[in-house]
Protein backbone atom coordinates (compact mmCIF):
# COMPACT_ATOMS: atom_id res chain seq x y z
CA UNK A 1 0.00 0.00 0.00
CA UNK A 2 2.64 2.68 0.93
CA UNK A 3 4.59 1.43 -1.85
CA UNK A 4 1.78 2.65 -4.19
CA UNK A 5 1.53 5.78 -2.66
CA UNK A 6 4.92 6.74 -3.15
CA UNK A 7 4.92 5.68 -6.28
CA UNK A 8 1.89 7.38 -7.33
CA UNK A 9 4.02 10.75 -6.03
CA UNK A 10 6.26 10.41 -8.23
CA UNK A 11 4.50 9.96 -11.03
CA UNK A 12 2.11 12.80 -10.20
CA UNK A 13 5.36 15.58 -10.01
CA UNK A 14 6.62 15.77 -13.21
CA UNK A 15 3.31 17.00 -14.75
CA UNK A 16 3.37 19.45 -11.70
CA UNK A 17 -0.56 19.52 -12.25
CA UNK A 18 -2.11 22.23 -9.75
CA UNK A 19 -5.38 21.65 -8.34
CA UNK A 20 -7.44 23.51 -9.74
CA UNK A 21 -9.66 26.22 -7.64
CA UNK A 22 -13.42 26.68 -6.94
CA UNK A 23 -14.93 28.48 -9.41
CA UNK A 24 -17.77 29.64 -6.97
CA UNK A 25 -15.97 30.49 -3.82
CA UNK A 26 -14.17 33.49 -3.34
CA UNK A 27 -14.26 37.28 -4.49
CA UNK A 28 -15.78 38.10 -7.99
CA UNK A 29 -17.47 34.26 -7.87
CA UNK A 30 -20.66 33.75 -9.75
CA UNK A 31 -23.51 33.06 -8.06
CA UNK A 32 -25.56 29.55 -8.54
CA UNK A 33 -29.18 30.23 -9.74
CA UNK A 34 -31.14 28.07 -11.17
CA UNK A 35 -32.49 30.34 -14.10
CA UNK A 36 -28.79 30.59 -15.61
CA UNK A 37 -29.11 27.98 -17.49
CA UNK A 38 -25.69 28.62 -19.49
CA UNK A 39 -24.01 28.06 -16.44
CA UNK A 40 -25.03 25.40 -15.29
CA UNK A 41 -24.91 23.55 -18.64
CA UNK A 42 -21.26 24.03 -18.15
CA UNK A 43 -21.26 21.49 -14.94
CA UNK A 44 -23.47 18.65 -17.00
CA UNK A 45 -22.48 16.14 -19.34
CA UNK A 46 -22.65 16.34 -22.33
CA UNK A 47 -26.03 13.87 -21.65
CA UNK A 48 -27.20 16.01 -19.63
CA UNK A 49 -25.70 14.36 -16.35
CA UNK A 50 -24.48 16.44 -13.15
CA UNK A 51 -20.49 16.62 -13.50
CA UNK A 52 -18.94 15.22 -10.35
CA UNK A 53 -16.90 18.09 -8.37
CA UNK A 54 -13.43 15.48 -8.35
CA UNK A 55 -13.68 16.96 -12.62
CA UNK A 56 -15.03 19.93 -12.16
CA UNK A 57 -13.25 21.40 -9.33
CA UNK A 58 -16.24 22.69 -7.18
CA UNK A 59 -16.14 22.90 -3.49
CA UNK A 60 -18.44 20.33 -1.80
CA UNK A 61 -20.36 23.32 -0.67
CA UNK A 62 -20.96 24.59 -3.78
CA UNK A 63 -21.47 21.76 -5.58
CA UNK A 64 -24.52 20.60 -3.44
CA UNK A 65 -25.90 23.96 -4.02
CA UNK A 66 -25.20 23.35 -7.65
CA UNK A 67 -26.96 19.85 -8.22
CA UNK A 68 -29.97 21.68 -6.34
CA UNK A 69 -29.57 24.87 -8.75
CA UNK A 70 -29.62 21.94 -11.64
CA UNK A 71 -32.37 19.55 -10.06
CA UNK A 72 -34.77 22.85 -9.92
CA UNK A 73 -33.86 24.15 -13.71
CA UNK A 74 -35.02 20.50 -14.83
CA UNK A 75 -37.74 20.47 -12.95
CA UNK A 76 -39.07 23.89 -14.81
CA UNK A 77 -38.15 21.81 -18.19
CA UNK A 78 -35.24 24.71 -18.53
CA UNK A 79 -32.83 21.61 -19.18
CA UNK A 80 -32.67 18.55 -19.74
CA UNK A 81 -33.01 15.38 -17.53
CA UNK A 82 -31.40 12.96 -20.54
CA UNK A 83 -30.18 14.35 -24.20
CA UNK A 84 -30.19 11.08 -26.17
CA UNK B 1 -44.16 37.18 5.63
CA UNK B 2 -41.49 35.54 3.85
CA UNK B 3 -40.63 35.95 0.18
CA UNK B 4 -40.68 33.78 -2.08
CA UNK B 5 -40.28 33.35 -5.99
CA UNK B 6 -42.56 31.38 -7.99
CA UNK B 7 -42.64 30.10 -11.16
CA UNK B 8 -45.27 28.27 -13.10
CA UNK B 9 -45.19 26.95 -16.96
CA UNK B 10 -48.19 27.99 -18.73
CA UNK B 11 -49.84 25.63 -22.01
CA UNK B 12 -48.43 26.29 -25.22
CA UNK B 13 -52.09 27.22 -27.07
CA UNK B 14 -52.98 29.98 -24.90
CA UNK B 15 -52.45 33.48 -25.70
CA UNK B 16 -49.93 35.29 -23.79
CA UNK B 17 -52.96 37.65 -22.85
CA UNK B 18 -54.22 34.47 -21.33
CA UNK B 19 -51.52 34.03 -19.66
CA UNK B 20 -51.46 37.49 -18.56
CA UNK B 21 -54.73 37.58 -16.75
CA UNK B 22 -53.98 34.02 -15.44
CA UNK B 23 -50.94 35.83 -13.98
CA UNK B 24 -53.33 38.54 -12.39
CA UNK B 25 -55.90 36.01 -10.91
CA UNK B 26 -53.17 34.48 -9.59
CA UNK B 27 -51.13 37.65 -7.98
CA UNK B 28 -54.57 38.24 -6.80
CA UNK B 29 -54.99 35.60 -4.05
CA UNK B 30 -51.43 36.87 -2.60
CA UNK B 31 -52.49 40.41 -2.74
CA UNK B 32 -55.97 39.91 -1.00
CA UNK B 33 -54.54 37.76 1.60
CA UNK B 34 -52.28 40.82 2.44
CA UNK B 35 -48.87 39.62 0.53
CA UNK B 36 -47.54 41.78 -1.70
CA UNK B 37 -45.84 41.07 -5.69
CA UNK B 38 -42.56 42.70 -5.73
CA UNK B 39 -41.54 41.81 -9.16
CA UNK B 40 -43.38 40.03 -11.68
CA UNK B 41 -41.43 38.73 -14.92
CA UNK B 42 -42.71 37.17 -18.22
CA UNK B 43 -40.16 35.07 -19.98
CA UNK B 44 -42.23 33.75 -22.89
CA UNK B 45 -43.38 31.13 -24.88
CA UNK B 46 -40.41 29.10 -24.49
CA UNK B 47 -39.27 25.95 -26.04
CA UNK B 48 -39.31 23.26 -22.94
CA UNK B 49 -36.29 20.87 -22.91
CA UNK B 50 -38.61 18.37 -22.48
CA UNK B 51 -42.39 17.41 -23.56
CA UNK B 52 -44.65 17.99 -20.54
CA UNK B 53 -48.73 16.78 -20.74
CA UNK B 54 -47.72 16.72 -24.89
CA UNK B 55 -46.41 20.55 -24.55
CA UNK B 56 -43.72 20.94 -26.62
CA UNK B 57 -43.59 25.13 -25.21
CA UNK B 58 -45.05 26.75 -22.66
CA UNK B 59 -45.31 30.15 -21.38
CA UNK B 60 -42.95 31.13 -18.26
CA UNK B 61 -44.48 33.64 -15.44
CA UNK B 62 -42.38 34.87 -12.54
CA UNK B 63 -43.15 36.28 -9.44
CA UNK B 64 -41.28 37.25 -6.24
CA UNK B 65 -43.50 37.77 -3.53
CA UNK B 66 -44.28 38.15 0.25
CA UNK B 67 -46.74 35.98 1.57
CA UNK B 68 -47.25 33.78 4.78
CA UNK B 69 -47.04 30.17 4.31
CA UNK B 70 -51.35 29.12 4.49
CA UNK B 71 -51.61 31.54 1.63
CA UNK B 72 -48.63 30.25 -0.08
CA UNK B 73 -50.38 26.89 0.36
CA UNK B 74 -53.48 27.97 -0.85
CA UNK B 75 -52.17 29.74 -4.20
CA UNK B 76 -50.40 26.03 -4.46
CA UNK B 77 -53.27 24.41 -4.29
CA UNK B 78 -55.41 26.49 -7.04
CA UNK B 79 -52.63 26.37 -9.49
CA UNK B 80 -52.73 22.57 -9.02
CA UNK B 81 -56.36 22.89 -10.22
CA UNK B 82 -55.69 24.86 -12.96
CA UNK B 83 -55.76 22.49 -15.91
CA UNK B 84 -53.34 25.59 -18.14
CA UNK B 85 -50.70 25.29 -15.56
CA UNK B 86 -48.00 22.84 -16.29
CA UNK B 87 -46.09 23.22 -13.53
CA UNK B 88 -44.82 25.15 -10.74
CA UNK B 89 -42.13 25.68 -8.46
CA UNK B 90 -42.10 28.06 -5.24
CA UNK B 91 -39.35 28.44 -3.39
CA UNK B 92 -37.93 30.72 -0.60
CA UNK B 93 -35.74 33.27 -1.16
CA UNK B 94 -33.54 35.50 1.10
CA UNK B 95 -34.01 38.67 -0.67
CA UNK B 96 -35.82 40.07 -3.95
CA UNK B 97 -33.10 40.52 -6.67
CA UNK B 98 -34.35 43.85 -8.29
CA UNK B 99 -32.82 43.80 -11.68
CA UNK B 100 -33.98 41.86 -14.20
CA UNK B 101 -33.69 37.74 -14.08
CA UNK B 102 -31.01 35.97 -16.49
CA UNK B 103 -33.29 35.02 -18.21
CA UNK B 104 -34.67 38.39 -19.23
CA UNK B 105 -31.29 39.75 -19.77
CA UNK B 106 -30.53 36.93 -22.20
CA UNK B 107 -33.96 37.18 -24.01
CA UNK B 108 -32.96 41.39 -24.77
CA UNK B 109 -29.53 39.74 -26.20
CA UNK B 110 -30.73 37.29 -28.21
CA UNK B 111 -33.29 39.82 -29.65
CA UNK B 112 -30.42 41.95 -30.43
CA UNK B 113 -28.73 39.20 -32.25
CA UNK B 114 -31.65 38.30 -34.19
CA UNK B 115 -32.09 40.94 -35.90
CA UNK B 116 -28.82 41.81 -37.50
CA UNK B 117 -30.04 45.05 -39.28
CA UNK B 118 -29.11 45.82 -42.57
CA UNK B 119 -25.14 45.50 -43.39
CA UNK B 120 -25.19 49.07 -44.85
CA UNK B 121 -23.69 50.29 -48.00
CA UNK B 122 -20.15 48.30 -49.43
CA UNK B 123 -19.65 51.55 -50.64
CA UNK B 124 -18.77 52.13 -54.12
CA UNK B 125 -16.53 49.87 -56.18
CA UNK B 126 -12.79 50.55 -57.06
CA UNK B 127 -12.47 51.29 -60.65
CA UNK B 128 -11.43 47.99 -61.98
CA UNK B 129 -7.79 47.97 -63.00
CA UNK B 130 -7.39 47.36 -67.09
CA UNK B 131 -6.39 44.13 -66.74
CA UNK B 132 -6.30 41.55 -69.97
CA UNK B 133 -9.88 40.92 -70.67
CA UNK B 134 -10.51 37.00 -68.94
CA UNK B 135 -7.87 36.85 -66.15
CA UNK B 136 -9.91 39.88 -64.42
CA UNK B 137 -13.68 38.75 -63.67
CA UNK B 138 -12.71 34.79 -63.62
CA UNK B 139 -10.30 35.71 -60.46
CA UNK B 140 -13.44 37.83 -58.87
CA UNK B 141 -16.11 35.90 -59.40
CA UNK B 142 -15.19 32.80 -56.75
CA UNK B 143 -14.51 35.09 -54.22
CA UNK B 144 -18.06 36.90 -53.86
CA UNK B 145 -19.11 33.43 -54.54
CA UNK B 146 -17.59 32.51 -51.06
CA UNK B 147 -18.32 35.86 -49.46
CA UNK B 148 -22.41 35.43 -50.11
CA UNK B 149 -23.22 31.84 -49.83
CA UNK B 150 -22.67 31.56 -45.78
CA UNK B 151 -24.46 34.59 -45.07
CA UNK B 152 -27.33 33.37 -47.15
CA UNK B 153 -27.02 29.68 -44.94
CA UNK B 154 -27.66 31.43 -42.14
CA UNK B 155 -30.31 33.69 -43.33
CA UNK B 156 -32.11 30.74 -43.87
CA UNK B 157 -31.23 28.78 -41.05
CA UNK B 158 -33.10 30.85 -38.88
Amino acid sequence: MTQLEIKREAVRRPFGRRRKSCPFSGPNAQTIDYKDTKLLARYTSERGKIVPSRISAVSAKKQRELAVAIKRSRFLALMPYVTS
Amino acid sequence: MRLYESVFIARQDISSAQVETMADEFAGIITEAGGKIHKREYWGLRSLAYRIKKNRKGHYIMFNLETDAATLKEYERIMGLNEDVLRFLNIRIEEVDESPSIIMQNKGERGDRGDRGDRGDRGSRPPRAEVPKAEAPKAEAPAEDKAEAPAEDSKTEE
